[in-house]
């Protein structure tokens, strides 16, 4: 039998007021893999990040890290026992500085200000955001706002880390080094990424699988290029998304 | 004391002597109104800092602070009236109280997902709650008031709090050092981080791991205890307190203008705030008596107000910081 995966969600639903956002959903994602969500606009995507980091709670069904079962645990709770997420619209801490909000997030495993000012510089390093590190979050542009996202929540040091969007916005050759480091990460540091992007690009060349999710359900499951070709994705999605691009 | 001093540049560090040096000689030169005058200014100051820490810091917005002057007031000053209880003792009485009603009022609030503007509005709430049952509360003297015996003692009794307005400038002044220097702390340790992200973004804070809940109640409790400190020394230099004045909505309101007005979140910006209002108001009070025209006073500061809210919003003190280029590594 092979080892549990990292992540189990098992027939997750949530239900706004008349709108099914999310209707029994199962997926997992393994250890140190990356997990490409996709779908078109209102599919339900941020509903299952924000279920499995413990922003909403499911109406059913279980969600499951390391064997362990984290169905209904808190937003700080589910941080705690490894999930880092970034926010698709970007919420920085906008009155401090870069480095601050990177700080805040290395504090979760540590008291001492001076290991977080150490892992929080490492990690601005990595995502090119070392020169901006004094700067105050609200003067970074977009792209960059997007890495500020990462790179807090890099800093808690999460097995699965939840990516919202964070490449939109980007010049292609900044996607293709956003990929990089990205692959880059999850290899040297073990840990398992969940992605949701409209930007195909990034999606195909990061994801080892894909969820794909339609109208709250999820519709098909595969290798990148097997998702590609099912007819019923290309209707629903990548053909929009194809004329788009 | 190396963590006091780091992330300090020099020019700080030489103002801030300059200043206390200024501060600790003051009363040897200046008359007894201007040891009074700056005695109001370093209540408000203290005040300023300790609702900083829950407002500028933490982000959350109190407009009920009289409640807790009140209870390290009404506290301590009742131990020694019935019980002949040291001051000093009182008011770690007082201290408990405000502790206790800060977190309990926190905890109800957020506990229900009261914040922002609603979780203000129960502040008053509860200030006014308390303001009308001491009104009431025969044993503290009800509406009528609680009375401290005045004692003309030839020298200063530190231990009893019993003495020239001197001694209280001297115990305020250090009280606002030290909360100065309890800021800088925080604000370099987890907790300050912590308090600053929840300010900016509540729920970017706890995807981050952050307890929400626990570090606003802490943030909340802390500045109730910092509160009570002032108003047990207040209780033992006005020695009267009456309901309607010691838990005034008014107070609440002369408590944050200090902070709003000198720079919120900032760690001098308190003091700063309280001696421009205090001078401001001491003068306009002096002008308008002499020149005869009643109200002058309100008009000339509330236009102040307005204009410095206009000109710097931040408030003066980032401002003035950046004019004496002595930018701190921190707000």
């Amino acid at each position: 039998m092979s080892p549990p995966p990292l992540l189990e969600v098992v027939d997750i639903s949530k239900r706004f007021s008349g709108l099914q956002a999310v209707d029994a959903v199962s997926f997992s994602v393994p250890h140190g893999g990356i997990v490409g969500l996709i779908g078109p606009n209102g599919a339900g995507k941020t509903t299952i990040f924000n279920l499995i980091s413990g922003v909403l709670r499911p109406d059913a069904g279980a969600i499951r890290l390391d064997g362990r079962d984290i169905t209904g645990l808190r937003a700080d709770q589910a941080c705690g026992v490894g999930i880092g997420r970034t926010f698709q619209l970007v919420r920085p801490f906008g009155a401090l500085t870069v480095l601050d909000n990177v700080m805040v997030g290395a504090f979760k495993r540590t008291a001492s200000t001076t290991a977080a000012r150490r892992t929080a510089r490492q990690i601005l390093d990595r995502l090119a955001l070392a020169d901006k590190a004094s700067a105050a979050a609200n003067s970074l542009t977009l792209p960059e706002r997007k890495r500020l996202e990462a790179a807090r929540a890099l800093a808690t040091e999460p097995k699965l880390l939840l990516l919202d969007e964070v490449m939109a916005g980007l010049r292609p050759v900044e996607v293709d080094t956003m990929v990089r480091v990205f692959a880059d990460l999850s290899r040297e540091m073990g840990i398992a990424i969940l992605l949701t992007e409209h930007v195909m690009r990034a999606v195909m060349a990061l994801s080892q699988s894909i969820v794909v999710v339609h109208h709250g359900q999820k519709i098909c499951e595969g290798l990148p290029a097997t998702v590609a070709r099912d007819p019923q994705v290309i209707a629903c999605y990548l053909g929009a998304a194809r004329t788009k691009a | 004391m190396q963590e006091m001093l780091s992330g300090v540049p020099r020019r700080a560090a030489l103002a801030l002597a300059l200043f206390v040096a200024a501060m600790l000689a003051m009363p040897l030169f200046a008359g007894s109104y201007v040891v009074s005058v700056l005695v109001v200014v370093l209540f408000s100051a203290y005040l300023g800092q300790a609702w900083n820490i829950m407002m500028g810091f933490a982000g959350q917005l109190s407009l009920g602070h009289a409640l807790y002057v009140g209870l390290g007031a009404y506290v301590s000053a009742a131990l020694f009236v019935h019980f002949g209880l040291p001051p000093w003792i009182g008011m770690l009485a007082g201290m408990a109280a405000a502790a206790l009603a800060g977190s309990l009022i926190a905890a109800l609030s957020f506990r229900f997902g009261v914040t922002g503007v609603y979780f203000a509005l129960l502040t008053i709430a509860f200030a006014e709650f308390t303001r009308i049952v001491f009104n009431h509360f025969g044993w503290v003297g009800g509406s009528s008031g609680l009375f401290l015996p005045v004692a003309n003692l030839a020298r200063d009794d530190l231990v009893n709090l019993r003495g020239s307005p001197a001694m209280f400038y001297y115990i305020l002044l250090a009280l606002t050092l030290c909360a100065l220097a309890l800021g800088h702390l925080l604000l370099r340790r987890r907790v300050g981080f912590y308090w600053q992200a929840i300010r900016e973004d509540q729920e970017a804070a706890q995807a981050l791991g952050i307890d929400v809940f626990r570090y606003k109640i802490a943030a909340v409790t802390l500045s109730a205890v910092m509160t009570a400190i002032a108003g047990a020394l207040m209780a033992f230099y006005d020695n009267n307190l009456y309901p309607d004045t010691t838990f005034a909505i008014g107070r609440s309101i002369d408590i944050i203008t200090a902070p709003i007005i000198g720079g919120l979140g900032t760690l001098f910006g308190p003091i700063l705030g309280a001696f421009v209002l205090t001078v401001l108001s001491e003068t306009m009070t002096n002008l308008s008596s002499a020149i005869g025209i009643n109200g002058l006073k309100q008009w000339i500061y509330g236009a102040t107000l307005l204009a410095i809210v206009m000109l710097q919003p931040a408030g003066l003190w980032p401002w003035l910081r950046a004019r004496l280029r002595l930018d701190e590594a921190k707000r």
